[in-house]
C-alpha cells in the first residue's frame, strides 16, 4: 500500500518534471526550426528523465521475469523510469483505443500485429518515419503486417507462426514417415494410415473467433487462394480438405470448438498423430512425455504453405507532448535493435524478425530451424494491402469454415456466403 | 402495545415541528427564507449521493450507449470523437444483417425454453420441499450449488461434459448404444446444449424465490381447502398456484431479464457457434463490439439497446398486469 502510494507520488513528480521538460523541448525545437524529436530528446535528458509507460500483451510475465527486467534495463539506458503494464491481448486493442480517446496513451505500445493497421487507421500510432525507427534489417514479409498506405507503424519485436507437431510414436506405429509429407495428398494419406492403426489423426482449432481464421489461413493460402476472393476454387478446396478430414474421422468433431490451447491438450493426450500449433507450445511439447517432431505445414501442391505471422509490433502512440517521442524512440530501439534482439526474442520465445539474428538463434538451438523456415514463408494477415479490411474478411471466413465443418452448408455454399458477406462488409 | 410505543416519538416530533414553526416568527421573514433554504439544501444534500450515483452509473452509460448507436463510429472517429450522427442507420444495418433473424429466433427460443423449464422444475422442487422431511434443508442447500458457482466454472464444466469425443455425456450415451451427439459442434444441437446448461444454472433461483413464496401462504387456507375436499393436484391448481401468482410473476420477470442477457454461458460453451447457430442478441452484441480485430461499436450498441428495449417491454407488461390485479 505504502510503497504504491509513494510510487504514485513519484510518478506524479516525474510527470511534473516531464511537463517542464516538454515545455523546454517545445522551445528548443522551435528554435531549431522544427527539428522535432532530436531537440526534445536532449531537453528531456537534461531535465533528468521521468516515467515512461509501456503496455504489452504479456500478462504472464511478472516483475521478476526476464522480460520486465529487459524493459527496466532499456529504461535505465535511456535515463528514464519505465512503468510497465501487461494486458490480455484481446483486451489491449480496446484499452489502447480508449486511452487514445482519453488522451493518455502509453509512450510505447506493444500490440499483436493484425491490430497495428486498426490502430493506425484510428490515428493512434506514429509512423517509423516520423520517429526515425530503423526497420531496414527486418524481413519484409514480417514488416508488411505493420504497413498500410505505404507507411510503417511499428517494428516487429519477434515472430511466431504455425507448423505441424507430430507424435513420433504414433507415426511409427502407423508406419508413416514424417519427412515424406510434402503436400496435402501425402498428409491425408498419412492420416488414413494413422486412423487404420487405431489412433487419431490431426487436431487443430476452428473456433468461431480470430483464432479459427489464424489456424485456417495456412491451408487457405497454401491452396493458392487469396483473401479477396474467399469462394475461389482454391479457397473452397481448403475448406473441403478440413471438412473431408472431419467426415472421414481423421480429425475430431471437437475442432469446431477448439481453441489453440484445447487443441494442444488433445494432442498432449498422446493419441493424436498431428497437431497444428505454434512456437509457443515448444516448452509444453518438451513436457508432453512422448517423442515429437515438427514439420512445416505443406501447401496443396507441395512445399511450405505460407502460415500467418503471429507476434507483436513495438510502436509509439501519438502523444500531445511530442517531446516524449525522443525517449520512446530510444526505448523501442533498445527492444528491437539487432544487438538486443537475441535477448528479446529468447525471452519471449519468438523467432527474430531479422535474418542475422535468426541465424544466431539456430546456431544456439538447432531445433528452431524448422520455425525459422516457417517464419520466412509466413505472411501477415493484414498484408496484401488489406489493412483494416482483413478483420471484415476474417469474420465471415471463420463463420464459413464453421458452417462447412459442422455440416450446415457445403464447402462451396459456405464460402460463397462468406464471400458475399465479406464483400458487403468491405465495400 | 404497538400503538402505545409509537405515540411518544410522534408527539415529540410534532412538538419540535411546532417549535420550528414558532421560532421564525420571532426572527423575522429573512430568517424564514434562510431557514427554509437551508432545509431545502439539506434535503438536496441528502439526495445528492443517490442522484449523483444514478446519473453516473445509470443515466450516463445509458445515454452513451444510445448515442453510440446513433452515430457512425469507426475506430478513427471513436478516438477523435467526431463520429457523424447517422440516425437509425446502425439499427437498419443490424436489422438487415443476415445474423439478425437467426439471433432473434435463438434469443426467443433460449429465453422461453429456459424460463419454462427453470420455472416448472423450480416450482416442483419448491412444492416438494414444503414438506419438511429429514435432511430436507441439506438437500435444498445442495440444489443451490449451481447458483453459487462462478459462471465460468459451471460453463467450462458443461462444455467438458458435452465434448463430442471425450465428454462424459456421450460416454454414457455410448453405453446405451446411442451414437455420439455433437452437442456443441453441431448446428442442430448447440442452442439446446447452452439452453440445458442455462436451465440447470437457473433452477436454484426459481426454487429459492418460489419456496419463500410458498412459505408465505397461510397454512390455514390449505387446511380449509383440505376440509373442503381439495387435495393433491386439485389443491395445487386451484389454491396454491393462484395464491403464488404474484411471486410467480416476479420470478418470471426477473428470470426473463436475466435470461435475455445471458452471455457468459454461451460465449464459454460455443462462442455463439458453430457459425451462428447459438448466437443470441447478447453474444452478437459482444461480437460486434469486442469479438473482432476491428470493433464495430455502433452496431454493437444498437443490438445492446434492442435487448434493453425487449426487457423494458416485458417490465411494462408486468407493471400493467400488476395494476390490473390491484384494481381487481
Amino acid at each position: 500500500m505504502g510503497s504504491a502510494a509513494v510510487g504514485r507520488r513519484a510518478a506524479g513528480l516525474g510527470l511534473a518534471a516531464l511537463a517542464a521538460a516538454g515545455g523546454l523541448a517545445g522551445c528548443s525545437s522551435s528554435n531549431d526550426g522544427g527539428g522535432g524529436g532530436g531537440g526534445g530528446g536532449t531537453a528531456s535528458q537534461a531535465a533528468g528523465g521521468g516515467t515512461y509507460t509501456i503496455w504489452d500483451p504479456y500478462p504472464q510475465y511478472d516483475k521478476d521475469s526476464e522480460w520486465v527486467k529487459l524493459l527496466t534495463q532499456c529504461g535505465t539506458q535511456a535515463g528514464v523510469t519505465v512503468e510497465r503494464t501487461g494486458y490480455d491481448t484481446t483486451d489491449l486493442t480496446n484499452k489502447s483505443l480508449l486511452a487514445a480517446q482519453q488522451g493518455n496513451a502509453p509512450d510505447v505500445l506493444i500490440v499483436d500485429n493484425p491490430v497495428v493497421s486498426t490502430l493506425a487507421e484510428a490515428g493512434v500510432l506514429t509512423t517509423t518515419e516520423e520517429n526515425k525507427l530503423d526497420t531496414s534489417a527486418i524481413a519484409p514479409n514480417l514488416l508488411a503486417a505493420g504497413q498500410s498506405g505505404g507507411k510503417t507503424y511499428g517494428v516487429p519485436i519477434g515472430a511466431n507462426t504455425l507448423a505441424l507437431y507430430y507424435n513420433s510414436d504414433v507415426l511409427k506405429k502407423a508406419g508413416v514417415e514424417a519427412d515424406g509429407i510434402k503436400d496435402w495428398a501425402s498428409l491425408t494419406a498419412a492420416l488414413e494410415k494413422v486412423k487404420a492403426a487405431g489412433k487419431k489423426g490431426i487436431t487443430f482449432s476452428a473456433i468461431g473467433t480470430e483464432e479459427g481464421s489464424f489456424q485456417f489461413l495456412p491451408w487457405f493460402w497454401g491452396s493458392g487462394a487469396n483473401l479477396t476472393k474467399l469462394d475461389s476454387p482454391e479457397g473452397v478446396s481448403a475448406v473441403a480438405l478440413w471438412t473431408d478430414w472431419l467426415k472421414k474421422g481423421y480429425a475430431p468433431n471437437s475442432v469446431i470448438n477448439n481453441t489453440q490451447t484445447t487443441s494442444w491438450q488433445e494432442f498432449a493426450t498422446g493419441d493424436f498423430a498431428f497437431a497444428e500449433n505454434g512456437t509457443w507450445q515448444l516448452a509444453n511439447a518438451e513436457k508432453a512425455g512422448f517423442a515429437y517432431g515438427i514439420i512445416p505445414i505443406p501447401s496443396k501442391g507441395g512445399g511450405t504453405a505460407p502460415a500467418p505471422t503471429g507476434g507483436e509490433f513495438v510502436s509509439i502512440p501519438v502523444q500531445k507532448d511530442t517531446a516524449r517521442y525522443a525517449t520512446s524512440q530510444k526505448l523501442v530501439t533498445c527492444l528491437t535493435s539487432t544487438d538486443n534482439s537475441l535477448t528479446t526474442t529468447t525471452t519471449l520465445s519468438y523467432i527474430a524478425p531479422t535474418e542475422q539474428v535468426q541465424a544466431k538463434q539456430v546456431e544456439q538451438n538447432a531445433a528452431l530451424k524448422v520455425w525459422v523456415e516457417a517464419v520466412k514463408a509466413a505472411k501477415g494477415r493484414t498484408s496484401d494491402n488489406l489493412g483494416t479490411k482483413y478483420p471484415k474478411i476474417s469474420e465471415p471466413m471463420w463463420g464459413g469454415v464453421q458452417a462447412a465443418l459442422s455440416g450446415s452448408k457445403s464447402p462451396q455454399q459456405a464460402m460463397a456466403d462468406a464471400q458475399s458477406a465479406a464483400a458487403s462488409a468491405t465495400q | 402495545m404497538n400503538h402505545a410505543t409509537q405515540t411518544p416519538p410522534a408527539a415529540v416530533a410534532g412538538e419540535r415541528r411546532g417549535r420550528d414553526r414558532a421560532a421564525p416568527s420571532r426572527g423575522g421573514r429573512r430568517g424564514v427564507v434562510r431557514r427554509r433554504w437551508a432545509g431545502q439544501w439539506t434535503a438536496w444534500a441528502f439526495l445528492a449521493p443517490v442522484v449523483v450515483y444514478l446519473l453516473i452509473f445509470y443515466a450516463y452509460p445509458l445515454y452513451r450507449n444510445i448515442e453510440l448507436s446513433l452515430r457512425n463510429y469507426t475506430v478513427r472517429s471513436f478516438v477523435q470523437g467526431d463520429a457523424p450522427f447517422t440516425g437509425l442507420a446502425n439499427y437498419a444495418k443490424v436489422v438487415g444483417d443476415a445474423t439478425f433473424g437467426p439471433a432473434l429466433w435463438h434469443t426467443v427460443v433460449f429465453t422461453v425454453v429456459s424460463l419454462a423449464f427453470q420455472f416448472t422444475i423450480g416450482l416442483a422442487l419448491a412444492v416438494f420441499f414444503t414438506r419438511n422431511f429429514r435432511l430436507s434443508a441439506t438437500l435444498r442447500a445442495l440444489f443451490l450449488v449451481p447458483w453459487l458457482l462462478p459462471l465460468i466454472v459451471s460453463s467450462s464444466t458443461w462444455s467438458w461434459m458435452l465434448n463430442s469425443d471425450s465428454g462424459v455425456v456421450n460416454a454414457v450415451l455410448a453405453a446405451f448404444g446411442i451414437g455420439p451427439v455433437h452437442w456443441l459442434t453441431s448446428p442442430d444441437w448447440s442452442l439446446w446444449s447452452v439452453t440445458i446448461a442455462n436451465i440447470w444454472i437457473g433452477i436454484p433461483f426459481n426454487l429459492v424465490v418460489l419456496y419463500s413464496g410458498l412459505q408465505a401462504i397461510d397454512p390455514a387456507i390449505d387446511e380449509a381447502a383440505a376440509l373442503d375436499g381439495a387435495v393433491g393436484w386439485r389443491r395445487f391448481r386451484s389454491v396454491t398456484f393462484p395464491l403464488l401468482r404474484p411471486v410467480s410473476a416476479i420470478t418470471l420477470l426477473l428470470g426473463l431479464v436475466y435470461t435475455l442477457k445471458v452471455f457468459d454461458i454461451i460465449w464459454i460453451m460455443t462462442k455463439g457457434g458453430p457459425s451462428t447457430s447459438s448466437t443470441t442478441f447478447a453474444t452478437w452484441s459482444y461480437r460486434l463490439g469486442f469479438g473482432n480485430l476491428l470493433p464495430a461499436f455502433g452496431p454493437g450498441a444498437a443490438v445492446g439497446n434492442l435487448l434493453i428495449v425487449m426487457a423494458l417491454v416485458f417490465g411494462l407488461i408486468y407493471i400493467r398486469m400488476q395494476r390490473r390485479q390491484v384494481a381487481a
